[in-house]
């Protein structure tokens, strides 16, 4: 018995190296969506600014454009944030979703550092970011004209995940018709 | 030049370190002590050359020589000097030479200072460090090599990123590693007295001021990075929970339950098996937190570049140390005599209560930290785990903890009674339970959490005194005397303590009433704030070294005092980054933080909060760290194993 117990340790340790090797995999940044391909699911989220329209799935289709999930606990999304308004004033459409926040803290958020969003909702329980596989903020998805998820990208959009990877997407998807 | 030399130097501080670890073990096994002083000569000489090489990288910095890839890709001329120096350390490959270079230091620091050890333990301890250098130069050469050449050299380098380029990068990461790497001491002491299979207050007493050596930089480490992300991020906030945040943490944690459990096993020669597991854990979280960091495993705004085979060869360098004397610890442990017994109401039992409650928040940590990498591997969902996990589940851990480190040092060793530990502590309780009261007079029910802060850093900083206060009191016939031979470990405990309690001031002072506004302002605008009038005086665009920012005065008033402050937005043309600049007045009251943030037509927005108390979170921090650096230079401490003081120890005398 008391044997045992002091194995206990070797034996933990064994188990979470391996869940760490098999994370290693899992790479956060570069996991595809299971969404990849389908229609976003049907949402509809109550506004974040006051007196707003709010966000749901129909706003989305018509022309290529992205889904952001943003916090205001987020410390990612903050660095993040001027990129997304350089691409607002580029004429990017970006819609965002405030993920498991309060609608007062996500309004202060985009009155404090700028409000990139054409339309954006509050997805306080969090439920709409699950149906999309959302695994932490910010994250973004490149939604094509019919409405459908083409591209997951995780963490913060750097300048050169932007020229590298979203916008050749974005334009291909726009050439579609 | 300078490359091809520190690269030498580097490949042959990885021969050196085979030779440490090889000839040592060896020698200590067949008893040779030729082996073992070849041993000692190699860790020295090691740490030589992994110095020349570290000197190298950095000259090649300074000098703005962009023939070496990594120089090429962090510095540029633009950048000032002591930013050029700092970006040494600033990327993946350059951390992980000042990495080895501190574990080198420290190896050799066992080999210098250990002449009054045991020869076969020094030689094991040494050997098992030989070994963990050994793995990290092979992680440096193969696949991070931080003297790589480029051809054609570029004119002019690109830019370190622009939220690096602070004071904090030249103190922060030098200081952090110094405690992270410095608990490998601990765990090559662990390992050592494992293959021994010898465990003694020798033993014990050689640990502790190696334990307290890696605690004090690691302490002082995480209190300079949560300042910095204050200041530097813009945005007012001092702890994120963040999965790099969280990695040092959980170091400290269990580093500071070693603390403990070393000072029982020096004392009274037990929790011996429970403080070696200690020692192997806590380096091996330090791991842990290289790994988090380096193999892009979770998202975090600390993390390198990412590369997955760096992520598998430190998970293999895991794998061998952790794994490895884990397994030693399995087999040989149950054999180590396990020591004196003692009452569940004692000094020994206060501090494994105290070793419980650490480890189990380190838990709580680690999983909070971990579990988006299990759970979806179990069963492929996704979650989340942000500051409402910590706030729930921390919290309620972490106070009956701050209640216990009051009664600890109250209690006597072996055994103690109840009754005589309560009225031991009762000046404290009442000063606590008279600030707890005065709380609830002013902010009534609503105030009960931070009334109850408030008693709790009371209870804290009033314990902590009269842990001072019942010696001189025993001694007030002698008060002089007593004063002056007060034993600095003593001295060094009560500020340790003492330190907690402003950091839960500090905490609760901020959480409680942090109030901030956000406003539209045009130059000549104001507004009030916090009793304030706030003036937008100036908006103007300068010209840093190496970025452009807008900067924006404000004028702070209030009566007849004023004070103006300055925040800026600044653009990294070369990095095409943009970094805020957040304009601070520091009282000891509170801070004023100000923040600039976009521009737009109706005019600049302002970010405004006022934090009170705040700064007591890193006064508090730091103090800890004066604890413990005090306690470092007791006189029994620097004498190690060869002086054994009777009874001046810090054992409390009743107050009756």
């Amino acid at each position: 018995m008391k044997r045992l117990l002091f194995l206990a340790p070797v034996l933990l340790c064994v188990a979470v190296l391996v869940g760490f090797f098999l994370g290693l995999g899992r790479d956060p940044t570069r996991l595809p969506s299971m969404m990849i391909g389908k229609a976003v699911p049907a949402f509809s989220l109550p506004p974040v600014r006051p007196g707003d329209q709010g966000f749901t799935h129909q706003d989305l289709g018509d022309e290529p454009m992205l889904v952001n999930f943003y916090a205001s606990w987020c410390a990612a999304c903050r660095i993040e944030h001027p990129m997304l308004m350089k691409l607002r004033r580029e004429g990017v459409v970006i819609h965002g979703v405030d993920w498991k926040d309060t609608p007062e803290l996500g309004f202060k958020w985009l009155t404090d550092w700028g409000d990139p969003y054409v339309r954006t909702g509050n997805d306080q329980s969090g439920r709409t970011g699950i149906d999309m596989g959302v695994s932490a903020v910010p994250e973004t998805f490149v939604i094509d004209k019919s409405g459908k998820v083409r591209y997951r990208h995780v963490g913060a959009i750097t300048p050169e995940d932007w020229d590298t990877r979203i916008k050749p997407l974005m334009d291909r998807l726009r050439a579609e018709s | 030049m300078a490359a091809e030399v520190g690269q030498f130097a580097l490949i042959l501080a990885l021969l050196l370190a085979l030779v440490q670890s090889v000839a040592p073990l060896w020698g200590a096994h067949r008893g040779d002590s030729l082996l073992m002083a070849l041993g000692r000569q190699a860790s020295m000489l090691q740490a030589g050359f992994v110095v020349l090489a570290f000197g190298c990288l950095a000259y090649a910095f300074v000098t703005c020589d962009f023939s070496v890839a990594l120089v090429a890709q962090h510095a540029n001329t633009a950048q000032p000097t002591p930013y050029r120096f700092a970006a040494t350390w600033g990327s993946h490959e350059g951390s992980m030479l000042l990495w080895v270079l501190i574990l080198a230091l420290y190896g050799a620091g066992v080999a210098v200072f250990g002449g009054t050890l045991r020869e076969t333990l020094q030689a094991r301890v040494l050997g098992v460090q030989g070994l963990i250098a050994a793995s990290f130069h092979g992680f440096l050469i193969f696949t991070s090599n931080p003297f790589l050449r480029l051809d054609p050299a570029p004119f002019e380098g690109a830019e370190l990123n622009p939220l690096l380029q602070d004071p904090g990068l030249v103190l922060h990461p030098p200081v952090l590693y110094a405690g992270y790497v410095g608990f490998s001491v601990a765990f090559s002491f662990a390992v050592a007295a494992l293959i021994e299979g010898r465990v003694d207050a020798a033993w014990a007493r050689w640990v502790r001021p190696w334990v307290l050596g890696a605690w004090v930089p690691l302490t002082v480490g995480i209190t300079l990075g949560s300042a910095w992300a204050y200041y530097e991020l813009g945005w007012g906030g001092w702890w994120f929970w963040d999965p790099v945040e969280n990695a040092s943490l959980m170091p400290w944690l269990l580093g500071t339950a070693l603390l403990h459990s070393a000072l029982v096993l020096e004392r009274r020669g037990a929790l011996v098996s429970w403080t070696i597991l200690l020692a192997i854990l806590t380096f091996s979280l330090s791991l842990v937190g290289t790994f988090l960091v380096r193999s892009g495993i979770l998202t975090s705004v600390h993390a390198f570049a990412v590369d997955p085979k760096r992520g598998v060869y430190v998970l293999g360098i895991i794998a061998l140390t952790t794994g490895l004397s884990l397994a030693l610890y399995a087999w040989r442990a149950p054999a180590i005599r396990s020591g004196a017994l003692f009452q569940p109401v004692s000094r020994e039992g206060g501090i494994t209560l105290n070793n419980l409650f650490l480890a189990v928040l380190c838990a709580t940590v680690f999983v909070g930290t971990f579990s988006p990498v299990f759970i979806e591997m179990l069963n492929g969902d996704k979650i989340s785990v942000g500051p409402p996990y910590y706030a729930l589940v921390f919290a309620p851990l972490a106070i009956p903890l701050l209640l216990l480190v009051v009664i600890g040092p109250g209690l006597n060793w072996k055994r103690d009674d109840l009754r005589a530990v309560a009225l031991r502590v009762r000046v404290p309780a009442m000063v606590a339970l008279a600030a707890l009261v005065l709380g609830l007079l002013f902010g009534g029910w609503k105030g009960v959490v931070t009334a109850g802060g408030l008693g709790l850093s009371a209870w804290l900083l009033a314990g902590a005194l009269a842990i001072l206060g019942r010696r001189w009191w025993a001694g007030r016939a002698y008060l002089g005397r007593s004063i002056r031979t007060t034993p600095r470990s003593l001295i060094g405990l009560t500020l340790a303590h003492a330190g907690l309690g402003l950091l839960t001031l500090g905490i609760t002072g901020v959480t409680a009433w942090e109030s901030d506004k956000v406003i539209s302002m045009r130059v000549g605008d104001s507004t009030t704030f916090a009793g304030r009038t706030v003036t937008l005086t100036a908006l103007e665009t300068v010209q840093g070294p190496n970025y452009e920012a807008r900067q924006a005065r404000l004028l702070i008033k209030r009566g007849s005092g004023s004070f103006t402050l300055k925040s800026e937005r600044r653009f990294y043309p070369s990095a095409q980054s943009q970094t805020t600049e957040a304009g601070i007045r520091v009282t000891p009251l509170g801070n004023f933080y100000i923040s600039a943030g976009e521009e737009s037509a109706t005019g600049l927005v302002v970010r405004m909060w006022k934090h009170p108390l705040i700064v007591w979170i890193w006064i508090g921090g730091l103090t800890m760290g004066l604890g413990g650096a005090v306690s470092l230079s007791d006189r029994r401490l620097r004498l190690g194993a060869l002086v054994k003081t009777p009874a001046a120890g810090p054992q409390p005398v009743a107050a009756e």
